[in-house]
């Protein structure tokens, strides 16, 4: 009979890729003049480049500084040394970067994977990473050799001298290697002569993902680690008033009870003791200005505020003139629901502080806050907290906050009980734990004029922020715009000559934060809708109508001709077919949706054409499953996604009330790459915004109904 | 002490009977390969086999696969080479790979018992595990490449 122990410090050492170090004999490269150094002001000296190692063994470990979420980022970033270092593909392993100023991200300057940017942000740093690495193994089998380096090229794992056809591999020329001063400047290759970058890669990460050896945060383990879950108030704003722990501590398993900034945390064994000892705890929490949220009044509320003009995003033009002089009016109100992210990996934290130190383990998307609110919470510095990041069971937005929260709470039970803790939130923690994409109340007008073009539109959007008091509130927010409210309707890319977009802000209490799209996961819905309804009014094909409007914006055409050509928009259907197009995270979407309708009023989506344009591609085969991922996602939100409120607490719990699209309702998605050489864009989430439209549009040929909430409703589907 | 046999070897567990087979598995026998979604038997992420039936271990009391034959994704193969497995990177399933080890238990199942599946046996037997990434078509394909490989001569 095998014994049970814990898994000891080795084993986990073992599983736990991302506490990195080990005996491997390695270098890391200097680099000189990075983008990074530009961004942070920090000096070269001090910008050690940590992203690559290789070892004696042959292995070509990159260190990469972006989280793996799903998105493939963990085999894309390595294509971009690997294709520059020439590095024989089948010996590159990835490690997850520790928290250190190189590994800020290039453009938003703290370690942060989000905006779809990770591919786009180290395009130039990781290349010239894997060409610098590769320069100076050259210079060091040059030296070897006694030739000149120019004479020897690199290729699959060997530096070879052409004349003589010697060759040694870079396990071999590392030591001498990582002596060579690297090279002031390297020339990047030319985009013809990639042999990985634009070319189907199979993901590095997928093995170790069908095993059940992928580590996430969930699976950590640390000797004499204990599991804590964490009773937090059922409104949200309510602190601890009082506690009673006798019954939770009766409990076999809890070992303690502890409070909490957040809440009450129940520590014990194992997850299942901790929970027993939640349900017996008895708290009595401060009433919250949040106790009489109720979503049916709520919605009175913002409709009261979509009255008053809001602070201005785009002023083209009248509009007031453009509307009175239009040939036809049209008026419209679209609304949204607060958005639960509900990633497959509920949230968890395990956390070690000790009185000289913190170690964290985590999946997140901001190490970089995050290891200063561990740092606040242990009462140490920053420096003395170590951030291990292991694989996140999804993020779309949840793993990136700015208060640390989930991470906080476990430094602060490990602090207060002085032994490493894990806490665990069950899935009605993370349903019913906020930072939800916010509610969304939008007044839409537009007017035609005689030839049924566009002459006037009138946007007012009204939502909370959550941008405004955090530490991005510089960037995102101009001339009392938050950005993140607005994105995707200010910048409407169609030629309509008065124009305003203003965005009235809704205080509010409900947390809310990004959410897979951000913005653009409603405004697509609202303007891609509206635009297929005056195409519809003017008696003009959608795709024509907006091909025509398209004109001084090539990228989107070429994608919306691109998916239209791919879907056979030409041919004529029976009807049940829509169209959006939408930009978001600089890429381009066009999407070209077929759905029916039952007699019983069950919508039902077939077939979901995708065309995108996100500039040069690393890998191809990531593209088209992020574009499939956001369909799935935005369809989601289409058929099932609310959040609504009683007596201010959150009425979904788990997934029979917070239902996920499923198997039985995949539609058949077929993802184009439109091949570009533009400016390279994200793909992670404009996949999501054209779906809902898209959707809508389809059925409004089946209804002749515009749909103007969502989720969509059966009521909303009957005949008009 | 409650007896139990996983991936063909014998423990003794050391915990109340009502735990679920989950918790066990994971904390107790370190398999951390089953995953925790939901608590409640709607997202499939714990999915194991009992008995060579799928199981959803997040509500399954460790008392009730006493003295039975468990598998978990550990147990599906040493060396990933069941067909599954080799579909499922053949075809590059996994996102972020969470569901994947519920998603792949419940396959083995379907395959077990329906060599051939259509699409609507896959609709069928996969509609109980949640994906948030979205793979679903991917799934699909793998197990349809899956069924060609076993029938050509794999597991």
């Amino acid at each position: 009979m095998k014994e049970i122990v814990n898994l000891s410090r080795r084993d986990f050492l073992k599983a736990g890729a991302a506490i990195g170090g080990g005996l491997v004999l390695g270098f890391h490269l200097p680099l000189t003049g990075t983008t990074a150094d530009a961004a942070q002001g920090t000096p070269a000296a001090f910008d050690l480049n940590a992203f690559l190692r290789i070892g004696a063994d042959e292995s070509v470990t990159v260190i990469v500084n972006h989280s793996e979420m799903g998105q493939g980022i963990y085999t894309a970033l390595p294509m971009l040394v690997a294709e520059e270092l020439d590095a024989d593909w089948s010996k590159v392993r990835v490690e997850a970067a520790p928290v250190a100023p190189p590994y800020n991200h290039t453009v938003y300057g703290i370690q942060i994977t989000g905006g779809s940017s990770s591919t786009w942000s180290e395009w130039e740093r990781l290349r010239r990473a894997g060409a610098t690495a590769r320069a100076m193994l050259i210079a060091a089998a040059a030296e070897t050799w006694k030739v000149d380096a120019a004479s020897c090229r690199a290729q699959n794992g060997y530096v070879i001298h052409t004349a003589t056809r010697r060759r040694l591999t870079y396990g071999r020329l590392v030591e001498k290697a990582s002596s060579m001063t690297p090279p002031q400047s390297v020339t990047l290759k030319d985009p013809k002569d990639f042999k990985l970058i634009g070319k189907p890669t199979k993901r590095l990460d997928t093995p170790e993902k069908v095993s059940g050896k992928g580590v996430f945060g969930l699976d950590v383990k640390v000797p004499g680690m204990l599991v804590a879950v964490v009773a937090r108030p059922p409104v949200f704003g309510e602190k601890v008033k009082s506690f009673n722990a006798e019954k939770a501590k009766a409990i076999a398993g809890v070992r303690h009870v502890v409070e909490i900034d957040r809440g009450v945390a129940v520590v014990a064994d194992g997850f299942w003791p901790a929970k027993l000892g939640r349900e017996a705890l008895e708290i009595v929490w401060d009433e919250s200005p949040l106790a009489g949220l109720d979503s049916r009044t709520q919605r009175a509320q913002y409709a009261e505020l979509a009255q008053r003009p809001g602070a201005v995003a785009r002023k083209e033009g009248d509009v007031t003139a453009g509307l009175a002089s239009a040939a036809k009016k049209f008026e419209a109100v679209y609304e949204l629901p607060y958005l639960a992210h509900a990633t497959m990996e509920p949230l968890n934290c395990v956390a070690d502080v000790r009185a000289d130190g913190c170690d964290v383990w985590t999946g997140t998307q901001l190490q970089g806050f995050d290891r200063d609110a561990a740092a606040q919470a242990a009462g140490l510095k920053p420096e003395q907290v170590k951030i291990h990041t292991t694989l996140l069971g999804g993020g779309f937005g949840r793993r990136a906050v700015f208060d640390g929260h989930f991470v906080r709470e476990a430094v602060q039970t490990s602090k207060a009980v002085k032994a490493p803790v894990k806490v665990i939130w069950s899935r009605e923690d993370d349903i019913r734990g906020g930072f939800y994409r916010p509610l969304c109340y939008h007044t839409i007008s537009a007017g035609l004029d005689p030839a049924g073009n566009p002459a006037a539109w009138q946007h007012r959007i009204v939502c909370q922020s959550f941008m405004i008091g955090t530490p991005f509130e510089a960037a995102m927010v101009k001339d009392g715009v938050d950005d993140t409210a607005v994105e995707g309707a200010a910048d409407l890319p169609y030629e309509i000559p008065n124009l305003l977009v203003d965005w009235q802000r809704v205080p509010g209490g409900v947390p809310t934060h990004f959410w897979r799209s951000v913005g653009h996961s409603h405004t697509a819905f609202v303007v891609e809708s509206f635009l297929d309804e005056l195409a519809h009014a003017a008696g003009k094909d959608p795709y024509e109508y907006r091909r025509a409007l398209l004109v001084k914006h090539p990228r989107h055409k070429r994608v919306l001709e691109f998916a239209a050509e791919k879907a056979g928009w030409k041919k004529p259907l029976a009807p049940g077919r829509g169209l959006a197009i939408h930009e978001s995270f600089g890429s381009f979407v066009a999407q070209v949706a077929e759905v029916s309708v039952s007699k019983e009023g069950k919508l039902r989506v077939h077939r979901v054409v995708c065309a995108i344009d996100c500039g040069p591609v690393v890998n191809p085969d990531t593209v088209r499953a992020q574009m499939e991922g956001g369909i799935v996602f935005g369809l989601t939100a289409v058929l099932y996604g609310e959040i609504t409120f009683e007596k201010g607490r959150v009425r979904q719990r788990n997934f029979h009330d917070y239902q996920m699209l499923r198997m039985n309702e995949m539609p058949e998605v077929e993802v184009h790459i439109v091949p570009s050489t533009e400016k390279m864009g994200g793909v992670g989430e404009p996949g999501v915004p054209p779906v809902a439209p898209a959707v809508a549009n389809a059925i409004f040929t089946l209804t002749r109904k515009r749909i103007r909430r969502l989720p969509i409703r059966a009521e909303d589907l009957r005949k008009a | 002490m409650i007896k139990l046999r996983v991936n063909r070897e014998d423990y003794a567990a050391d915990v109340s009977p009502d735990t679920p087979l989950l918790w066990v598995l994971r904390e107790t026998l370190g398999l951390t390969g089953t995953k925790f979604g939901c608590g409640m038997a709607l997202c499939g992420a714990c999915t194991v086999h009992v008995n060579g039936e799928a199981a959803r271990s997040c509500v399954t009391p460790v008392s009730r696969a006493a003295g039975k034959e468990v598998t978990t994704i550990e147990g599906l193969s040493p060396d990933l080479s069941h067909p599954l497995q080799k579909a499922w990177i053949a075809e590059d399933v996994p996102q972020c790979g969470y569901c994947q080890s519920g998603q792949l238990m419940a396959a083995a199942v379907l395959l077990r018992e329906n060599p051939r599946p259509t699409n609507a046996d896959i609709d069928d037997a996969m509609s109980g595990n949640i994906c948030r990434c979205g793979t679903y078509q991917r799934i699909r394909r793998a197990i349809h490449l899956a069924a060609r490989m076993k029938a050509k001569g794999g597991r």
